[in-house]
């Protein structure tokens, strides 16, 4: 399977992604935010970072670029699309997902460990992940709070849209396991199509032991799981 | 020609440097503070007829300048 990580001045995840995409033995490549082709990938990361200095609002600018018209395309056509952090942003700001994401509630950049209840494996991005289990993965944002008007967060909950929601290590949606005041402790979810998908968290720094933690290979495997049934399905 | 324009958080979302500056200026003994707003003050100089620019404008808040999911604009020519 081959991936897209998409580069935009200033994004800092980019090589992370790649790294994260090998580990699990698949090929990936750097897409230049100038570029108006995707160049027939099968996937595409809007990775973490500061996309253009984050100035104006997280991704409003990124959102404009020329690739952010080939992935629009992309995700029309049923493409496979995961943003990471600023990649959440940008999707938003394309309208590529509902909602916002605003300065943290504290104030303070957080950048640290959290744990995620997965609410959903009916999605390219949770397939794999074992129902029950608790994410380890770490977030690393000063503008994480996530936002929607009442009636967009009564559509997410009511087409099973929300995927990850921060909790305790008992698995409980607590007040204090939210770190940065998102609405109803949303850490990720995908649109209606369910191709388009994203969350706070970082995933691609969590693949390897060696990290602490390699709970976010279950998200990329999820991703292939995805591509791999739909192969699957045109085969048949 | 120019535009002033200013964006402000929608009521609705939670402002927390608007509460921090409140609490500043509580603390510094202003009474009487009900509510602070943090929002973005923009100029843009352009030149064109006035009701051409203001409709520039208008689609540039719109798509660019502000974000109507979480921020409320308005703005002036001059």
């Amino acid at each position: 399977m081959n991936f897209a990580v998409l580069q935009f001045p200033a994004s800092n995840c980019d090589q992370d992604a790649i790294h994260a995409i090998q580990v699990t033995g698949h090929s990936a490549r750097y897409v230049w935010h100038k570029e108006k082709s995707l160049g027939g990938v099968d996937a595409v990361i809007v990775p973490g970072g500061f996309s253009y200095g984050d100035y104006l609002r997280c991704g409003a600018i990124a959102r404009f670029s020329p690739v952010m018209q080939a992935v629009q395309e992309f995700a029309a056509n049923g493409g496979l699309v995961l943003g990471i952090c600023n990649g959440f942003q940008i999707l938003c700001e394309a309208g590529l997902l509902p909602g916002a994401l605003i300065r943290n509630r504290s104030l303070q950049f957080r950048c640290e460990h959290v744990l995620l209840k997965t609410l959903t494996t009916d999605s390219a991005f949770t397939n794999r992940i074992p129902p029950d289990k608790i994410l380890s993965i770490p977030i690393a944002h000063g503008e994480g709070c996530y936002f929607a008007d009442e009636a967009t967060l009564e559509r997410l909950k009511a087409n099973n849209r929300i995927l990850w929601r921060y909790c305790s290590a008992e698995g409980e949606v607590t007040e204090s396991a939210n770190p940065n005041g998102s609405l109803w402790n949303i850490a990720g979810l995908c649109n209606e199509r369910r191709n388009v998908g994203a969350l706070m968290p970082h995933p691609e720094r969590a693949c390897e032991p060696l990290l602490g933690s390699a709970d976010g290979r279950l998200i990329f495997e999820s991703l292939i799981g995805a591509f791999q049934n739909k192969a699957i399905a045109k085969a048949v | 020609m120019k535009a002033k324009i200013i964006i402000t958080p929608k009521k609705a979302v939670l402002d927390p440097q608007g509460k921090a500056v409140q609490n500043a200026l509580e603390h510094m003994g202003y009474k009487g503070v009900r509510a602070v707003h943090v929002g973005k003050y923009l100029e843009v100089e352009i030149s064109g007829e006035k009701e051409s620019v203001r409709q520039q404008i208008d689609e540039a808040c719109h798509k660019l300048l502000s974000n109507p999911v979480i921020e409320d604009y308005h703005f002036e020519l001059e």
